[in-house]
C-alpha cells in the first residue's frame, strides 16, 4: 500500500487534488485514433468478483506485458457499477467502451481491437432488450441514462483503495466547505436540503443533528449504521465497497456539525469486502490527517473505528445497535431517552445509515438549493434502489424521488424476465409491502408509499411475476422476522410465531375459515404493541398481500388451490397423455419410482408416491408433456 | 473418582491471551470482538475459552453465554472445515433458492445447520448475502457463487475437498 503525506491545511488538500487529477484524466468518452495511453477499469464488487473478475484482472496484467504495453496501460479495480448480473464488467478509457461478462480468454481480443486499434469487440457489448442493438457505452444504455447518480457517482469510476482518486474527483471538498462555513451554517445547509434518513424511517437528518448538537454530555458519538440486513437490499454494501470515503466524509461533516469527536461504523459481518475497503480507507484518511487529531491543521478532531456485527438483523434498530457496540445482546429498548441524549456509553449519539452519510458531502459542496431541485418537495434528492427478482436488468439504480415504479421496472429494469406477466413488486424488505399493478404509476417517495401501507425501507425492490404465490411470499417474510425477533417483547415474540403458524397452515392446504381474521387481529396487535420497528412493521407483508391479493388467500383456504402453482402441497404433477411420447426419461429420473408406463405409451404419475420434486418436469423440457396443476 | 471433564488443558490458550492483551487497556465493548477473534482461532467457542474470556474481561459467564447465543455468528460446537452459507433472501427465494438448498442437503446428506461427519462441511442458511443481482447465490467460506442451478452444486462442493 502506498503511503500518503499528512495534510496540514485545506491548501495542502487542494495541491493533492490538482496533482492527482492525472490519475483520472483518461476517464472520458472522447477516444481518438492517436491515443496511446489507456486505463482498463475492472469491477471488483462482490458480484463481479464472484463472476471471476480477479482472473480477468490477472489476464489483463499478463497480456499488457506480452503486448509490450507496460507503462501505457493501467489496470484499475473499481467498486460496483450496479449491473451485477452482467459481470464481470470492464470499461476501457478513453472512450468508455463498456464490456460485459468478460472472461480471461476475451482479454487478448479486447487489447488488440480496443487498445491497439480503435474498434470494439461487439460480442462483448450489452445488446439491449431486443438483443439486436449493441450499446457502446454507459450513456447509450437505458439502465444508466435514466438514472441520476449522486450517491453512486464514484462507484465503478474510481479505485476505492486510493484516496487520491477520491480527492481528485472532488473528495473532501464538502468537509473543507463545512469547516469554512462553521458548524451552525453547515448544519443549516443540511436542514435546508430536506435530506431524510435513507435507512427506511425517513426522519429529517438535519433535525436529528440539531437535537444532538443541543444535547449535553461529552464525548459525543457519530455512528454509521451499515448493518444492512434487509434481504434484497445491497446499496450500502456497494457504496462501502465502491466509495468508502464518501461515507467517511459524510460522518466527518456530521461530527463537525454536531460537536462529536468519536465515531463508529457498524458493519455486518457478512460483508467482508466492505470491511476490508473501509479499513484501507480509514488508514489512508488517518495518514493524510483527514481523520484523527487536528484535521487539516484545525482544532477539529475525530476518531473513527469499525465495529463488526455478529449476525443479528435486529441490530439495525438504533438502540439495539448501540447495545451491540457496547458488547451486549443487541436488544432494543424503549425510547425516550433518545440516542441523541443517551446513546453509546450513555453519551449523546447520532445514528445515520450509509446512504444518508453518502449524500451529505454533496449537499454541502453543491449547496442545498441544487439538492432540493431533485426529487419531490417533501422527499428531496435521489434514492438508490436494489432492483432484483424477476426483472431483466437486476442491479442498483439511483433515481430522483418521485419517479414511478413503472419507470424503474420497465424503463430501467427492462421489464419482466422471459416476457412473463408482472404481478407485484415488494418494496422495503420484511417491513415493507407488496404493491400490485394498479399502483405502478404512483410516485415513489416516503409519504406516498406510507399512504398505501408500504414504506421506503432501505430500498429493496423485488419484482415477482405470475409464478410467485403471494401467500407464500408473506410466509417467507414472516419466517424471516420470526427468526430474527429478539424475543424481548411479547407482541413480537408471540405474534410473529402465531402468524407464521397460520400462514404455514394455509400454504399446506390446511387453512380454515377465520384464519384471515386471526391474521389481521394479530397484525394490528403487533403494529400497536411491539417495542421496536421490527415488530411494528413485521405484519406489513401480510397486511399488504391481504389488501391487494386477498383472493389468493381465499383460494388457498376455501378451494385448497394455489393460483400461482407454487405451493407444493396444493398441486400435483401430471403427464398429458396427448403429448407424452413414452420415452421413459421421466420414469428413469424419478427418485421415488412414482412414474410408470409401457415403452412408447403415455406414462402416468402415481400421486400417492410423488414427492413433487419437479425432476420429471425438468427432464421433459423438450416435449413439455408434464405440468403442474 | 477423578474428574473426567476435558478442562482447560485441551486447548492452547496462548493465542487467546494474545487476543485479550489487545483489549486490556480499554475493555469497554471488547466482548464481541474478542469472541469473534477467539472463534477465528479455535473455529468455535468451547466452554473453557468462554470461561477465560469471562474471567479476563470481568464479565459474568452467564452474560458471555447470553451474548454468544444471541448472535448467529457464534458457535458452541465444532464446525466443518468449509462453511457453506446458502442464501435464502427474497431475491434468491423467488429465483429458486429452495432448490439450491435441497441440492446441497442431499449431496452432503446433512440438514441446514448440520455438519458432515468428517467435519469437511457445515451447511448454514443466511437471510441475504447482498449479491441479489446474482441470485440464487451461496457462499463457501469467503467465496461467493452466483447464478446457481441445482446441477452446479456437486461440482462446486467437490472442488473444496482437494
Amino acid at each position: 500500500m502506498s503511503t500518503y503525506a499528512r495534510l496540514a491545511s485545506p491548501a495542502d488538500l487542494q495541491k493533492v487534488r490538482e496533482a492527482s487529477k492525472s490519475k483520472i484524466a483518461l476517464r472520458h468518452y472522447d477516444r481518438k485514433d492517436s491515443d496511446t495511453r489507456f486505463q482498463i477499469l475492472i469491477c471488483g464488487g462482490t458480484g463481479c468478483t464472484s463472476s471471476g473478475s480477479p482472473a480477468v484482472r490477472d489476464a489483463f496484467l499478463k497480456a499488457i506485458e506480452a503486448h509490450g504495453l507496460t507503462g501505457r496501460v493501467d489496470v484499475v479495480t473499481t467498486g460496483c457499477h450496479g449491473l451485477c448480473e452482467l459481470g464481470p464488467l470492464v470499461i476501457v478509457y478513453p472512450g468508455g467502451t463498456f464490456y460485459i461478462r468478460v472472461q480471461a480468454e476475451d482479454v487478448d481480443e479486447i487489447i488488440t481491437t480496443s487498445l491497439l486499434g480503435n474498434g470494439v469487440v461487439e460480442r462483448l457489448l450489452f445488446h439491449g432488450r431486443t438483443g439486436k442493438t449493441p450499446r457502446k457505452t454507459y450513456r447509450e444504455m437505458a439502465f444508466y441514462n435514466l438514472q441520476h447518480r449522486l450517491v453512486l457517482r464514484n462507484c465503478g469510476r474510481i479505485d476505492p483503495e486510493d484516496i487520491e482518486e477520491y480527492i481528485a474527483n472532488g473528495g473532501y471538498e464538502g468537509l473543507v466547505k463545512a469547516m469554512e462555513l462553521g458548524p451552525e451554517a453547515a448544519l443549516e445547509e443540511v436542514k435546508k436540503s430536506g435530506l431524510r434518513g435513507r435507512g427506511g424511517g425517513g426522519f429529517p437528518t438535519g433535525r436529528k443533528w440539531e437535537l444532538m448538537r443541543a444535547a449535553t454530555g461529552s464525548p459525543k458519538y457519530v455512528v454509521c449504521n451499515a448493518d444492512e440486513g434487509d434481504p434484497g437490499a445491497f446499496m450500502d454494501r456497494s457504496v462501502l465497497e465502491g466509495d468508502p470515503h464518501a461515507v467517511i466524509e459524510g460522518m466527518l461533516i456530521g461530527a463537525w456539525c454536531t460537536g462529536a469527536s468519536h465515531g463508529y461504523i457498524y458493519v455486518r459481518a457478512e460483508y467482508p469486502l466492505a470491511i476490508k475497503r473501509l479499513k484501507v480507507a480509514i488508514a489512508q484518511a488517518e495518514q493524510m490527517g483527514l481523520l484523527g487529531d487536528h484535521i487539516l491543521g484545525s482544532d477539529f478532531s475525530f476518531e473513527l473505528k469499525i465495529k463488526e456485527g455478529a449476525g443479528a438483523f435486529v441490530c439495525g434498530e438504533e438502540t439495539a445497535l448501540i447495545h451491540s457496540i457496547e458488547g451486549k445482546r443487541g436488544m432494543p429498548r424503549p425510547r425516550p431517552p433518545f440516542p441523541a441524549n443517551e446513546g453509546v456509553w450513555g453519551k449523546p449519539t447520532v445514528l445515520n445509515n450509509v446512504e444518508t452519510f453518502a449524500n451529505v458531502a454533496q449537499i454541502i459542496t453543491g449547496g442545498s438549493a441544487a439538492y432540493t431541485a431533485l426529487g419531490t418537495e417533501k422527499s428531496p434528492g435521489t434514492k438508490v434502489f436494489a432492483l432484483t427478482g424477476k426483472v431483466r436488468n437486476t442491479g442498483l439504480v439511483e433515481v430522483p424521488m418521485g419517479i414511478t415504479m413503472r419507470q424503474i421496472i420497465f424503463d430501467i429494469g427492462g421489464g419482466i424476465k422471459d416476457d412473463k406477466k408482472f404481478k407485484a413488486v415488494q418494496i422495503g424488505g420484511p417491513s415493507g409491502a407488496c404493491l400490485p399493478e394498479s399502483l405502478l404509476d404512483s410516485p415513489i417517495d416516503y409519504d406516498s408509499l406510507k399512504s398505501v401501507g408500504a414504506m421506503m425501507g432501505s430500498g429493496g425492490l423485488v419484482v415477482v411475476d405470475e409464478e410467485t404465490c403471494m401467500v407464500d411470499l408473506a410466509r417467507f417474510f414472516l419466517t424471516f422476522t420470526q427468526a430474527e425477533s429478539c424475543g424481548k417483547c411479547t407482541p413480537c415474540r408471540e405474534g410473529s410465531k402465531r402468524m407464521l403458524e397460520i400462514l404455514e397452515r394455509i400454504c399446506q392446504g390446511k387453512g380454515k375459515a377465520g384464519d384471515i381474521e386471526d391474521l389481521e387481529h394479530l397484525a394490528h396487535t403487533m403494529q400497536q404493541g411491539a417495542l421496536c420497528a421490527l415488530g411494528q412493521t413485521a405484519p406489513n407483508p401480510v397486511l399488504s398481500t391481504l389488501r391487494f391479493f386477498r383472493d389468493e388467500y381465499e383460494a388457498h383456504i376455501r378451494d385448497k388451490k394455489c393460483p400461482a402453482k407454487a405451493c407444493t402441497n396444493l398441486l400435483e404433477y401430471w403427464i398429458d397423455p396427448a403429448k407424452c411420447i413414452g420415452c421413459g426419461m421421466c420414469a428413469r429420473a424419478c427418485p421415488v419410482n412414482a412414474i410408470s408406463g409401457e415403452k412408447r405409451q403415455p406414462h402416468v404419475i402415481d400421486t400417492a408416491k410423488c414427492i413433487k420434486c419437479g425432476t420429471c418436469m425438468a427432464q421433459c423440457k423438450k416435449i413439455q408433456a408434464i405440468s403442474r396443476r | 473418582m477423578a474428574c473426567n471433564c476435558s478442562g482447560v488443558g485441551e486447548f492452547d490458550l496462548a493465542p487467546l491471551m494474545d487476543i485479550l492483551a489487545d483489549y486490556r487497556k480499554d475493555p469497554r465493548g471488547a466482548l464481541i470482538p474478542v469472541l469473534q477473534k477467539a472463534q477465528g482461532v479455535y473455529g468455535y467457542l468451547p466452554k473453557p475459552v468462554l470461561e477465560v474470556i469471562a474471567r479476563e474481561l470481568n464479565i459474568p459467564i452467564a452474560e458471555v453465554f447470553g451474548v454468544v447465543t444471541f448472535y448467529s455468528q457464534f458457535h458452541l460446537n465444532p464446525r466443518g472445515k468449509n462453511i457453506i452459507r446458502c442464501c435464502q433472501g427474497t431475491a434468491c427465494h423467488v429465483r429458486g433458492a429452495q432448490g439450491i438448498l435441497d441440492a446441497i442437503s442431499s449431496h452432503l446428506n446433512i440438514k441446514p445447520g448440520g455438519t458432515t461427519r468428517d467435519l469437511s462441511f457445515t451447511l448454514e442458511t443466511v437471510a441475504c448475502l447482498g449479491a441479489c443481482g446474482l441470485a440464487p447465490v451461496m457462499m463457501v467460506n469467503d467465496q461467493t457463487h452466483g447464478r446457481l442451478t441445482p446441477a452446479d452444486i456437486p461440482g462446486i462442493l467437490d472442488s473444496y475437498l482437494s
